[in-house]
C-alpha cells in the first residue's frame, strides 16, 4: 500500500484529471506547509487555464450566485447582470476555506449546482442560467469529529486526505508530472467501465456498509480517471483498489464483511499496490488481469487493502460503532449541524435608514426610486445626473438575530439512575424535543454513563435523528458526573460562540462515583463533580438540574444549588409532568 | 442544458415514482413532498418526471398560461378578452419550474420591471417564478433549507391558488397554481408542519440495499453518463408507454366512481389513525383515484386505497414522540384493523 502522502497525491492527481467526475476532495488539515504543498500540486496537475476560485466562509449569495451589478446597472441606465463565483469557476475547482463552519444553507446551494451541473439565479429581477462544472476543494480545519464540512457536500465529493500526520519532510517529490494529467484528461472519455468493476465497488460499497448510492458510482467515474492517468482504456484490478481506497475506505460505516468466511487467503496474496506511474503508460489496451477470475477473491483483496489503508485506529472506532449505534448505523455519522455565519439569515427589507445590525439594501433602494426618476430628472432640471435617490427611497436589509435556544439534554444512563427512571427521562425528553421543534429550537443531547460522557447529538433540529439517538442510548454503569458537567459546560460553550442560548437540562441523581481520572469511589467522584460544579458555575448558563432518584436527597439539591441550577426533584413524576415542569421552567430563562 | 435521466430507466423506488405519476394525472391531490437519504435518487426521479408531462393547451402568449376554455381564474389581461386572445389555444410544454436556495422574494413573487423603468420609466410588473409555475409544477430541492420569509409566502399563494403582489408601486394579482414538489433530507431539519400540510403526498426513501438493484443502478448511471444520447434512445419506447399511460389516465380519471364501500373504508382508515381533518381523507380518495386511473380501472377498489394510503396520510398522523413507531408502522397497523389478513 502506498504511504498517506502518496494516497493524497493520488486524491489530487484523480482530481485534477476529472474534476467534475470526483466531485471533489475534502482536506482535513490544519493550515500548514503539506496543505500547502498538496495545493501546489492539485494546481500542477490541473490545466493552466483552469478557474480556481477561493469561497470565503461568509460569501453573500449576490457573489456565489451572481445577482444584479450595481454600478453597472447605474451606468447603463438598465438592469446588468453580475455572474456569480460558481458560474465563473465553471471547468475549475472551487475552494472552500474553512469548509467546517460552512452553513448548511450556502452548501445546499453549492451542491444544487453539482447535481445541475448549472447554477440558476433566480434574484434581484433577474433569471439566469449559467452552466457551472466544477469540483470542490474542501479546507476541513475541525478539530474533533464533530467538527466536519457539510455532509451534503462531503456526500457529494469523491475523496478524503487527512494530512494532519504528514510531517513536511516526509511530503516529497511528485508522483506525476503536468503532461501526464493532461494527456489523462485526454485520454478519459476513451475508457469503458466494466461489468466486473461496477460489481466489484458495488459490492466492496454495501459490504463496508456504504448506503449511499453515489458512493459507488463516484468510485467508478474515479477508477475510470485512474486507468487514464495509467494509460489504460480499462480500468484493471490497481484502478478498482485505488478508487475504492480512496473513495470507500473513508465512508466506510463498518468493518468490512468478508464474502468468505476464511480471511487469510486474501491477506495472504500480496495486495498489487497501485502500480507504479513509470510502468504504466505504454499497458494501453491491456486486458484487466484479474477481471475474468474469481471476482470475490478479488474484492477481499481490495477489502483487505482498504483495511491497511484504513488503520488501526479507525477500524477499532468502526468496530465499536457497530455495536453501540446497531442499527442506526449509517445516519450516525452523518452531518452537523453548523450554527451559521455571525451575519444571519436576511429577513426581508424595510423601509427607512439602517439601524444596529442592518445594512442598506442597495437593490431595493434602487428598486424603489426607479419609478421616479423621470419626474425627478424633471423637477430638478438636472439631465446630466443619472440618478437620484431620496431619503424615502432607503431600504434597509434586516437580519435575523440569532437568539435561538439550544436546549443541551444531560441525560445520566449510569446504573444508580436505575433504568426505569432513565426509561422516564427518555420519555420527557423526547416530549421536549417535540416542544422544541414546534418552537423551532435546536437540541443537543449528552449522555454520561460508565466512564465517560459522550456528546450523542451535537446541536440540531432533526427530531428524527434526535429520537434516534435517545432510543440507541444504553444504560448501566459508574456515574462520571463530572465528566459529564466538563461535557456539558464545553457544548453550552460552544453553543454560546454560535450567538445562541444554551439552556442545560441535567437528569441525573446526583450521585457520582466515578472521578475524572477514572478511579472508582463516591466520595472521589464527588469531590471531582463538586470541583466541575464550581467552575460550571462561573460561566452562569441556564441550567435546570431534575433529580431522578426515586428518594430525593437533599445532598442532591446542594448538589444543584452548587451549579447554579433550579432544582427540580421527581420522585414519583410520569413522563408527561415532566416534561410540563421543565418547559415551565425554561420560560423563565428564555428572555435573557 | 444536459440531458435529463429518463424516467422509465430508475429502478425500484416503487411509491416515490407512483406518487409522481399521480400528480401528474390529477394535480388536485396536491403535491409531492420526498424524503429521504443522501444518494437514493430524490432530485434525478424528480426531474425526470418533466419529461413524461403531457403538453398543455394555453391561450397564446399569455404569461400566465391561462386555460382557454376557462371562465374563471384568468389572469387580468385574458378576463378582458383583449384582442380575442382567448380563442387562440396553442400547446406548450408543462412549466417545471426549479426553485433554488438562494431566490430572492423579488424574482419568486415577481417585481418591477426594472428594464423598463430605468430606460422608459414605465412601471411594468415582472412575473416570477409563482407566474411560471402556474399550471405546471414548482420544484423546491432541499426544501427544508429554505429561508423562512420563502416559506411564507409559499404557505399563503399555495393555499389560495393566487399570487398578490403589493410593492414598488405596484398592485397585482394573478393566478398561481401549481403542484409543489419539495424533497430533502430529514437530517438536515424538519419542515414546519403548516408546509408539511400542504403536500398531498408524502414518500419516505431509502437506498436500496440489496446488490442486484444497486448494481443495475450503478450501471444504468454509468451507461447514462459515459452515452446520454445513446442511453435515452434505448429507453425511449418504454418513456412512450408511460407517457401514454399518463395521458390515458387523465382521460379516464374523471370517469372513475368511487362505490360506498370503499368510501366508507377510507373514512374508517382516517378515524383509526386519528389524522387531522379532512384534507387526509379527501386526498386519500382523489389519489386512490388516480391509482386507479393509472391501472386502467374505472372503479377504485380497497386495493388502490391500501396502495397509496402510506403516501396520503403518512404526514397528517398526529406527533406522538411517545410512540416510537414510525408513521409508517401505525398506517401500517391501522390498516391491518380494517382490511384484516
Amino acid at each position: 500500500m502506498p504511504d498517506p502522502w502518496q494516497l493524497a497525491q493520488f486524491a489530487a492527481a484523480l482530481l485534477a484529471v476529472d474534476p467534475e467526475g470526483a466531485g471533489g476532495v475534502v482536506v482535513r488539515a490544519a493550515a500548514g506547509p503539506v496543505r500547502q504543498r498538496w495545493l501546489a500540486l492539485l494546481r500542477q496537475w490541473l490545466p493552466a487555464d483552469c478557474p480556481w476560485r477561493m469561497v470565503p466562509l461568509d460569501i453573500p449569495d449576490s457573489r456565489l450566485l451572481g445577482g444584479l451589478d450595481l454600478a453597472a446597472t447605474l451606468a447603463m441606465g438598465r438592469p446588468q447582470a453580475e455572474r456569480g463565483l460558481l458560474a465563473t469557476a465553471d471547468g475549475g475547482v472551487v475552494v472552500l476555506s474553512m469548509a467546517e463552519r460552512l452553513s448548511p444553507a450556502t452548501a445546499g446551494r453549492i451542491a444544487a449546482a453539482i447535481d445541475t451541473h448549472e447554477v440558476q439565479v433566480e434574484r434581484e429581477g433577474l433569471a439566469l442560467r449559467a452552466p457551472s462544472r466544477f469540483g470542490v476543494v474542501m479546507l476541513d480545519e475541525g478539530l474533533d469529529e464533530d467538527e466536519r464540512a457539510p455532509a451534503a457536500l462531503r456526500e457529494r465529493v469523491a475523496f478524503e486526505v487527512r494530512l494532519d500526520d504528514i510531517r513536511i519532510n516526509e511530503a516529497g517529490e511528485a508522483l506525476f508530472a503536468a503532461e501526464e494529467t493532461a494527456r489523462a484528461r485526454w485520454l478519459l472519455s476513451d475508457v469503458t467501465s466494466t461489468d466486473e468493476l461496477l460489481t466489484a465497488l458495488n459490492e466492496i460499497a454495501l459490504r463496508c456498509g456504504i448506503q449511499s448510492l453515489r458512493a459507488p458510482i463516484l468510485a467508478t467515474r474515479v477508477a475510470r480517471a485512474s486507468a487514464a492517468l495509467h494509460g489504460r482504456v480499462c480500468p484493471d484490478e490497481s484502478d478498482l483498489m485505488l478508487a475504492a481506497s480512496l473513495v470507500l475506505g473513508h465512508r466506510a460505516t463498518r468493518l468490512p464483511v468478508n464474502g468468505e468466511p476464511d480471511t487469510t487467503p486474501a491477506m495472504e496474496t500480496e495486495p498489487s499496490p497501485p502500480p507504479n506511474h513509470d510502468a504504466s503508460h505504454t499497458d494501453t489496451g491491456e486486458t484487466p488481469p484479474a477481471s475474468a477470475q474469481q471476482p470475490l477473491a478479488m474484492q477481499d483483496r481490495v477489502l483487505a487493502a482498504i483495511a491497511t489503508a484504513l488503520g488501526p485506529e479507525v477500524l477499532a472506532s468502526l468496530a465499536l460503532r457497530g455495536q453501540v449505534r446497531g442499527a442506526a448505523g449509517s445516519a450516525g455519522k452523518s452531518g452537523q449541524q453548523h450554527s451559521g455565519g455571525a451575519r444571519g439569515r436576511p429577513m426581508g427589507t424595510r423601509r427607512g435608514l439602517p439601524k444596529r445590525g442592518e445594512r442598506l439594501d442597495l437593490v431595493a433602494t434602487l428598486y424603489a426610486a426607479a419609478p421616479w426618476q423621470a419626474w425627478r430628472r424633471k423637477e430638478a432640471a438636472d439631465t446630466a445626473r443619472s440618478f437620484f435617490i431620496a431619503r424615502e427611497d432607503l431600504r434597509s436589509r434586516r437580519y435575523r438575530q440569532r437568539s435561538r435556544t439550544v436546549t443541551l439534554f444531560v441525560v445520566d444512563a449510569s446504573g444508580s439512575s436505575a433504568l426505569h427512571r432513565l426509561a422516564e427521562a427518555k420519555g420527557a425528553v423526547e416530549l421536549l424535543l417535540a416542544e422544541c421543534y414546534v418552537r423551532r429550537d435546536q437540541v443537543a443531547l449528552i449522555a454520561f454513563r460508565g466512564t465517560a460522557a459522550e456528546t450523542l447529538l451535537p446541536p440540531t433540529r432533526s427530531l428524527a435523528r434526535a429520537r434516534r439517538s435517545l432510543a440507541a442510548l444504553p444504560g448501566g454503569g459508574g456515574t462520571p458526573l463530572a465528566a459529564a458537567i466538563d461535557a456539558a459546560a464545553e457544548l453550552a460553550a460552544q453553543v454560546q460562540r454560535s450567538r445562541a442560548t444554551p439552556l442545560v437540562v441535567f437528569f441525573t441523581d446526583g450521585r457520582a462515583n466515578l472521578a475524572r481520572d477514572g478511579s472508582q469511589g463516591r466520595s472521589a467522584g464527588e469531590a471531582d463533580a463538586t470541583a466541575a460544579a464550581r467552575q460550571y458555575l462561573q460561566r452562569g448558563f441556564g441550567t435546570l438540574f431534575i433529580d431522578t432518584s426515586p428518594r430525593p436527597h437533599p445532598r442532591a439539591e446542594e448538589f444543584a444549588h452548587q451549579l447554579g441550577a433550579r432544582y427540580l426533584a421527581l420522585p414519583h413524576a410520569d413522563a408527561g409532568s415532566l416534561a410540563r415542569l421543565v418547559q415551565h421552567s425554561s420560560e423563565g430563562f428564555s428572555p435573557r | 442544458m444536459q440531458s435529463t435521466f429518463p424516467f422509465a430507466a430508475i429502478v425500484g423506488q416503487e411509491e416515490m415514482k407512483r406518487a409522481l405519476l399521480i400528480a401528474a394525472v390529477a394535480p388536485g391531490v396536491g403535491g409531492v413532498l420526498v424524503f429521504g437519504d443522501r444518494g437514493s435518487g430524490k432530485t434525478t426521479t424528480v426531474r425526470a418526471l418533466a419529461d413524461l408531462l403531457p403538453p398543455l393547451e394555453t391561450v397564446a402568449e399569455c404569461a400566465y398560461r391561462c386555460t382557454p376554455t376557462a371562465r374563471v381564474g384568468l389572469c387580468g389581461r385574458c378576463q378582458a378578452g383583449e384582442a380575442g386572445a382567448r380563442f387562440k389555444p396553442v400547446r406548450i410544454p408543462v412549466p417545471f419550474v426549479d426553485m433554488p436556495l438562494g431566490a430572492t422574494e423579488d424574482r419568486v413573487v415577481g417585481a418591477l420591471d426594472l428594464e423598463q423603468v430605468l430606460q422608459n420609466g414605465v412601471r411594468r410588473f415582472e412575473p416570477g417564478l409563482l407566474a411560471r409555475a402556474h399550471r405546471g409544477f414548482l420544484y423546491i430541492d432541499e426544501i427544508n433549507l429554505l429561508e423562512d420569509h420563502l416559506v411564507d409566502l409559499l404557505l399563503d399563494v399555495a393555499a389560495s391558488g393566487e399570487n398578490v403582489v403589493e410593492r414598488e408601486g405596484l398592485s397585482v394579482r394573478h393566478p398561481a397554481r401549481f403542484v409543489l414538489v419539495g424533497s430533502g433530507n430529514p437530517e438536515e431539519g424538519e419542515l414546519r408542519p403548516q408546509l408539511l400540510d400542504r403536500f398531498g403526498l408524502s414518500v419516505e426513501i431509502s437506498t436500496p440495499d440489496d446488490l442486484p438493484s444497486r448494481l443495475e443502478i450503478i450501471k444504468r448511471r454509468d451507461a447514462f453518463e459515459r452515452d446520454p444520447a445513446g442511453f435515452n434512445a434505448h429507453w425511449s419506447r418504454a418513456q412512450a408507454r408511460l407517457r401514454k399511460q399518463i395521458a390515458h389516465a387523465r382521460e379516464l380519471l374523471p370517469e372513475v366512481e368511487v362505490p360506498d364501500a370503499v368510501l366508507e373504508q377510507a373514512a374508517r382508515l382516517c378515524m383509526q389513525l386519528g389524522t387531522d381533518g379532512l384534507r387526509g381523507e379527501l386526498t386519500l380518495l382523489r389519489a386512490a383515484r388516480a391509482t386507479a386511473s393509472l391501472a386502467g380501472e374505472l372503479e377504485v377498489t380497497s386495493a388502490h386505497l391500501r396502495e397509496i394510503a402510506p403516501s396520503a396520510l403518512r404526514h397528517r398522523l398526529r406527533r406522538n414522540p411517545l410512540d416510537d413507531a414510525g408513521s409508517a408502522v401505525r398506517i401500517e397497523r391501522g390498516m391491518r384493523e380494517i382490511w384484516p389478513a
